[in-house]
């Protein structure tokens, strides 16, 4: 018999961690004492982006996304919306559907309602380990159309039409630099996808391998066929174990129904696909390092020109995309390069994928047309700043970014504004900062990141980068001097121009961004020796209030014996021997101590 | 798991000589070091004499890609290994108290293994599941909304369930 229902469950981190897979344990079994085995098809599918709402559950038909689910409430679910067909509102995300403003599933929900979904079109809604939901939602459908009716050079012009600019951070045109690498002569020429993924605060390239994996083969086979490569190669993060099996799998029935191996399809054409991996070298995601790590070399960049599409891999002609530049391809071959060109701003065309995260109510992974404001990212999509907080910044582009105050919140996405503003598009991390955040302190924390992660090659950007993490951490531990804040704008011109490579090249801007915008908390660490935020611990003082009742349960835990009182009587902390260790002020459990 | 027996040796020179047909043979050297560490839990220096034999490279150029990388062990692994996100994510929510913690409870850095053997403390970069920030990951689990009051809980629990296997 044929299924009657489908429940789809996100299988994603958030929803793994949030207990998805009991629950689809729970599910099975519920379905099977019901006697709906049969009826009732379980899918599982990847990330979904509304993280926070995890774990998620849809149903369908009818399209109703439950959120929180534990496995309590499985029996309800099972008897009230598959039973007598009720949905349960209690759960629902969304109760009803006044308008469909664009996938249908995704309804009315403000989280989605302003989005849209090109490169993640399909994740969070098939099974990324099923070839055949792949292919019932027009997948491979490109690849055969560009076999059978498109020339390489149409294929190339239709990129270029488009519009697409790398999603990797630098923002070059896709379809130049497939017209360079096609142009190169000889027979040996390589394609490879970037899953280095290395911003520290961004998993969308994870989430649309993991939720798609299909989408981005498609799209690098499109890229051999048209430059003339035999062969691809996904470089994938070792630290990605879901994803690495997920492309491993699809891979695998690929090959098996001839969509890779010996003439693809029919046609001329053969492309076979090999995935390597990476071991932790933040650098490595550099298009020249991460070539002579697949060679099996330390990932040392190297100087360009000679540029990948014409000397890359091996020495051959070499064409490199990110992972989401490639999913966005499959899309311009169906639709046309002229569609995708209408979404966006003049100079940026398409979507952007983020991962939203830090003090923002939604935080999970987003995708949204250019041009949108990060006001709209942040309040309509993101649900504003919880716990009543007052926003301060947002961060986009990870440790070659900047922060950017609220004057800029109507700044609209595209890569030209947002340089403009003094930071960049970056790969797609967007982290959300609330006024318990210090900018000082975060400017240290990604300076401390790209330090440990320089390959040591440019005397700058090693040794610029260890000379401005000790001014910085000299301010951060109240040693702050005047002329500081100089030698840090000095230090980090020179670090910009001397260095070879991209990490280095941006290393500084994190500080200099935060210079720019939040030169008073630089300020008030060096001559007032105070951190508002109340995060770097040397400026901190702990201060015991009237609402202590004396429990001791602080004068315990402190290591070097500061605190004082008798029981049931206010204590009261000596400043002199206190080592600022905060342990009190995590134990008091009557929020009697704070920082000032 | 981190003892070097003649078994893993030969998987070892199976996995190379596997390499070794494809072209460009020595461009697979990190994926031998992953299989290395994935034998051992870790890059022993005797294996890497064996690999530099077997692939036609110098030790030295073998060490040299080994240190480079982070992701590469050059010393034995505790039984579990507690890997604390520092991704902006985490950061910004508080990574670096649990991180504090983690270190007080276990008396060690980050690289370093615990007496007992029983944990390696590693960081990582963005686990993915900045939605429950602050997140460790113990053996290929992911803990999210963590504190530095209930990461030790956490850690409590590792030691008596190891402690109930031994006794
Ligand atoms: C330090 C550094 C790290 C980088 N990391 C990544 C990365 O993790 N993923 C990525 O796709 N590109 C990364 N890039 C950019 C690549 O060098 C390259 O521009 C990109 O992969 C090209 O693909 P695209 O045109 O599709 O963006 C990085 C660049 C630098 C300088
Ligand atoms: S700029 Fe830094 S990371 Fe880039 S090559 Fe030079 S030292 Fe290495
Ligand atoms: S911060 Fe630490 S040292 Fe200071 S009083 Fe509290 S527990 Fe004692
Ligand atoms: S930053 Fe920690 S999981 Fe993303």
């Amino acid at each position: 018999m044929r299924a009657k229902s489908i429940l789809t469950l996100c299988d994603g981190p958030t929803c793994i961690y949030k207990n998805s897979r009991a629950i689809r344990d729970a599910l099975e079994t519920e379905l099977k004492n019901q006697g709906l085995s049969d009826e009732v098809g379980i899918h599982i599918s990847g990330c979904l982006g509304m993280c926070s709402k995890g774990p998620i559950l849809i149903v369908n038909p009818g399209y109703t996304i439950y959120g929180g689910v534990t496995v309590q409430d499985i029996p309800e679910i099972v008897q009230e919306h598959l039973v007598r067909r009720r949905p349960v509102a209690r759960l629902a995300v969304q109760e009803d559907h006044l308008y469909n403003r664009f996938f249908r599933i995704f309804g009315d929900v403000d989280f989605f309602g302003r989005q849209m979904r090109i490169a993640l079109r399909n994740c969070g809604i098939i099974d990324p380990e099923k070839i055949d939901d792949y292919l019932s939602v027009r997948g491979y459908e490109a690849l055969a159309k560009v076999l059978t009716a498109m020339s390489p050079r149409e294929v190339i012009d239709e990129v270029k039409k488009s519009g697409l600019r790398g999603r990797g951070g630098a923002g070059f045109p896709t379809g130049l630099k497939w017209e360079f690498t096609a142009r190169e002569t000889g027979n040996e020429k390589y394609v490879i996808c970037n899953a280095d993924e290395g911003d520290p605060g961004a998993f969308m390239d994870r989430s649309a391998i993991e939720g798609d994996p299909h989408t981005v083969l498609e799209g690098i086979i499109i890229g051999g066929y048209a430059i003339g490569a035999a062969k691809g190669i996904v470089y994938i993060r070792a630290e990605y174990p879901l994803a690495i099996q997920r492309l491993e799998k699809a891979i695998a029935a690929a090959r098996e129904n001839g969509l890779l191996g010996k003439r693809i399809l029919g046609s001329d054409f053969s492309f076979d696909m090999e995935i390597r991996l990476g071991a932790g070298a933040f650098v490595c995601g550099e298009e020249t390092a991460l070539i002579h790590s697949i060679e099996g070399r330390r990932g040392m960049p190297t100087p360009r020109p000679p540029y990948p599409s014409v000397k890359g891999l091996f020495g051959k002609p070499t064409l490199i995309n990110n992972v989401e530049t490639w999913a966005n391809i499959p899309v311009i071959m169906l639709d046309g390069g002229e569609w995708f060109s209408t979404v966006g701003t003049e100079t940026s065309k398409g979507t952007k994928v983020f991962a939203l995260a830090g003090k923002v109510h939604n935080t999970g992974l987003i995708e949204v047309p250019m041009g949108t404001t990060l006001r709209e990212i942040i309040y309509d999509i993101g649900g504003g700043i919880p716990n009543g907080k007052k926003f301060k910044a947002v961060q986009t582009g990870g440790p070659s970014g900047g922060c950017l105050p609220e004057e800029y919140l109507d700044t609209q996405i595209d890569y030209e504004s947002l340089a403009a503003a003094g930071s960049i598009m970056g790969s797609g991390g967007m982290i959300v900062i609330d006024e318990d955040s210090c900018m000082v302190n975060l400017a240290k924390f990604f300076l401390e990141f790209t330090q440990d992660e320089s390959c040591g090659k440019c005397t700058p950007c090693r040794g610029g980068t260890k000379r401005m993490l000790e001014i910085l951490t000299r301010i951060t531990e109240g040693n702050g001097k005047e002329g500081d804040i100089e030698k840090l704008e000095r230090l980090g011109q020179m670090i910009k121009k001397a260095s070879l490579c991209g990490l280095g090249q941006s290393a500084p801007n994190p500080v200099l961004s935060t210079l720019k915008n939040f030169r008073h908390e630089y300020e008030e660490h060096i001559f007032q020796k105070k951190c508002r935020a109340g995060i770097c611990s040397a400026l901190v003082t702990y201060e015991i209030t009237e609402k202590c009742i004396g429990c001791g349960a602080c004068r315990r835990v402190c290591p070097v014996n500061a605190i004082s009182g008798k029981r049931q009587e206010r204590h009261a902390i000596n400043q002199e021997t206190c080592i600022k260790c905060g342990q009190c002020f995590t134990t008091c459990k009557f929020d009697a101590i704070v920082k000032a | 798991m981190s003892e070097i027996t003649q078994e893993k040796m030969d998987q070892i020179k199976a996995y190379i000589d596997r390499v070794k047909q494809q072209p460009y043979p020595t461009s697979y050297l990190i994926a031998v070091l992953h299989y290395v560490q994935g034998l051992f839990g870790y890059v022993p220096r005797e294996v890497m004499d064996f690999v530099a034999q077997e692939m036609n490279l110098p030790t030295a150029h073998i060490w040299g890609v080994a240190t480079f990388y982070h992701y590469f062990n050059l010393k034995p692994i505790g039984k579990h290994v507690i890997s604390v996100c520092m991704g902006t994510a985490c950061y910004v929510k508080g990574a670096h108290d649990v991180l504090e913690a983690i270190k007080r409870e276990l008396q060690i850095q980050v690289g370093q293994t615990s007496e007992d053997r029983l944990f390696t403390l590693q960081e990582a970069r963005c686990l993915g599941a900045c939605g429950i920030a602050p997140v460790i990951m113990i053996d290929g689990k992911i803990h999210g909304e963590l504190t530095a009051k209930s990461v030790v809980e956490l850690i409590h629990r590792y030691r008596k369930a190891a402690r109930g296997k031994t006794a």
